[in-house]
């Protein structure tokens, strides 16, 4: 088990965002997540990631409890992560961004950063890019940044959320096959995704958030068949 | 794969090579210039420094402090101290006054790291004023109205205008290459991408507080050098000249008219700002509402400053912290996430 979440919840004043949520992780899995916008998607992977502290419950990563670590204390355990809104850091280059993350996320020595960041440019098809100024990227070579600067990290659990938000299908698909490029490579990942065909065609198992709470769990077709799943998230009646 | 990465170029090398020339130049300058240029440069310098720790801390940490007098004038006053009531030698109390600044800004940003953006930037002024108000108390320094420094009495006065000169020009040298020899290392990365996006930089593992902190903690010491240079070359301080807000006002000035976040901004903005003083400080307060104007159409309409055009119209940085991935070194592998399958072979449609 490389992720437990157990318990988790999180309120901002008296709105509830995040209920008594619990689900875990096996090594090499992909759990994707769905659930309408303003579900809590987002505030759970606050909570994997550190951004946002845990009201009640705990969150343990690879055996540890990770629920009070900081940030970037959980970055160098090994969790990784991009946002939905891209973060670049704009005004310093691509591929200073990638040795950013292998310095400090990876703790790399910094030739050894150059040589990561180098290798995963290559892979993710940023190369050509390298040494522009990342505020200057394409929205698709935005998202592909996000995604090769939390690889630089070295995580072994990648939280990706709405990467393929905003691209259109041919650019989802070549980010799909990268996923499935980097979970062949063993690394677990979590991925919160609207596009649905696109998490149905790498996900192991499915969770389903509705208001914060867990709606359903489990084997992809069997949630997505789920009569609850279809009425909140889809609108359709079952 | 061995990555080739180039960190700088014939331009900066030039430049420095430029600077370099200029410094010893400059360290000349007592056996052929006159004692008023001294006077002028040991001032500029003071400023130049004040910016460029006023850079490192807004520009790069985002922490807006309106307060950094606070360790300015706790510069000048433990130099004096050391001096009058010590016996130190008061050109060599100056790293010592750096230092116990420095050591001062652990205790007060726990105090000033509790509020944030605004609230860190007034925060930080107050903090100031108890500053200035506590040494007004203090009737061995005069109190109020401020004491001279007697220490330099004994020495004469060409010795003491051409150590003065000479101490502040290695300062200035010693700041700049701190200050690019710091954002050029591993550290530096770290604190251009907390300049960028502090979210971003935590998740990425950057220990952003414990780097805010370090980066307060250096620009205190930074601050606490100009003021002891300042005081020894002033010879006489007060509570109001030490603490005065102006001194940050002139220094975000500086900062705004050069370029924030970029290394050369403090250098080019100083020099404006010399010249600026030389030919219209005579207007007074009307100079001073020039100043004022000119920092906000920069800041509105031109925010890279003068720095940040140079360098787009040069198309090179005079002082590079930049690495450059040389690109031709790769191997030719092709990138296979450009050459995928149809998509409907990768994502099978769900049916629902």
């Amino acid at each position: 088990m490389l992720l437990r979440v157990d318990n988790v919840s999180k309120s901002y004043g008296t709105l509830k965002v995040t209920r008594d949520v619990s689900f875990s992780v096996e090594e090499g899995q992909t759990l994707g997540i769905l659930g309408p916008n303003g579900a809590g998607k987002t505030t759970l992977f606050n909570l994997i990631s550190g951004d946002v502290r845990v009201d009640a419950g705990s969150v343990t990563f690879a055996g540890q409890d990770v629920s009070a670590l900081r940030p970037h204390q959980r970055c160098r355990a090994g969790i990784g992560r991009s946002y939905q809104v891209p973060h670049p850091f704009g005004n310093m280059t691509v591929f200073e961004n990638l040795v950013t993350a292998a310095c400090f996320g990876a703790r790399l020595s910094e030739r050894q950063a150059w040589d990561t960041a180098a290798e995963i440019l290559d892979k993710t098809g940023l190369l050509p890019h390298a040494n522009k100024p990342a505020g200057s990227l394409t929205l698709l070579n935005r998202k592909r940044l996000e995604l090769a600067r939390a690889l630089a990290t070295k995580p072994k659990l990648l939280l990706l959320d709405e990467i393929a938000g905003g691209l259109t299908e041919h650019e989802a698909a070549e980010l799909v096959a990268e996923l499935k490029r980097i979970k062949a490579e063993g690394t677990t990942m979590i991925w919160i995704e609207h596009v649905v065909h696109a998490l149905m065609s790498i996900a192991d198992r499915l969770l389903v958030i509705n208001f914060g709470e867990k709606l359903a769990e489990g084997e992809p077709e069997a949630v997505m068949g789920n009569p609850d799943v279809r009425r909140v998230y889809m609108g359709l009646e079952a | 794969m061995s990555a080739t990465v180039i960190r700088s170029t014939r331009a900066s090398q030039a430049t420095i090579g430029i600077g370099a020339a200029l410094c010893v130049a400059a360290a000349t300058l007592p056996f052929w210039g006159e004692s008023s240029w001294m006077r002028e440069f040991v001032e500029i310098a003071c400023y130049l420094i004040f910016a460029m720790m006023w850079n490192l801390l807004a520009g790069y940490g985002g922490m807006v402090s309106v307060g950094q007098q606070a360790f300015f004038g706790l510069g000048g006053y433990v130099m004096l101290s050391l001096g009058n009531f010590l016996g130190f030698n008061p050109f060599l109390a100056i790293p010592l006054a750096a230092l116990v600044s420095a050591l001062a800004a652990l205790p007060v940003s726990r105090l000033a790291f509790r509020l944030q953006g605004g609230y860190f930037s007034i925060g930080t002024w107050v903090i100031a004023e108890v500053f200035r108000l506590s040494i007004a108390n203090v009737s061995a320094v005069g109190g109020g109205s401020g004491t001279s420094l007697t220490a330099l009495r004994g020495i004469s006065r060409a010795t003491r205008e051409h150590t003065t000169y000479w101490v502040a020009l290695g300062c200035v040298v010693a700041a700049i290459a701190l200050v690019y020899l710091f954002l050029r290392s591993k550290q530096g990365l770290a604190l251009q991408a907390i300049r960028d996006s502090e979210v971003a930089a935590e998740s990425q593992g950057v220990g952003v507080a414990r780097m805010k902190l370090a980066v307060y903690v250096v620009a205190a010491f930074g601050c606490g050098m100009a003021g002891a240079l300042y005081f020894v070359s002033n010879l006489r301080i007060s509570p109001d000249a030490a603490f005065g807000v102006n001194w940050t006002a002139f220094a975000i000035f500086i900062v705004m008219i050069g370029g924030i976040g970029r290394i050369e901004g403090p250098l080019i903005g100083a020099v404006v700002f010399w010249a600026l003083n030389k030919f219209f400080s005579d207007y007074g307060t009307w100079y001073q509402m020039g100043l004022g104007l000119l920092a906000i159409a920069m800041t509105l309409f031109f925010r890279e400053g003068l720095g940040g055009f140079l360098q787009r119209r040069l198309g090179f940085e005079m002082l590079p912290t930049r690495r450059i991935l040389k690109l031709d070194a790769q191997p030719a592998t092709p990138v296979p996430a450009h050459t995928p399958a149809a998509p409907s072979q990768l994502m099978p449609k769900v049916s629902l």
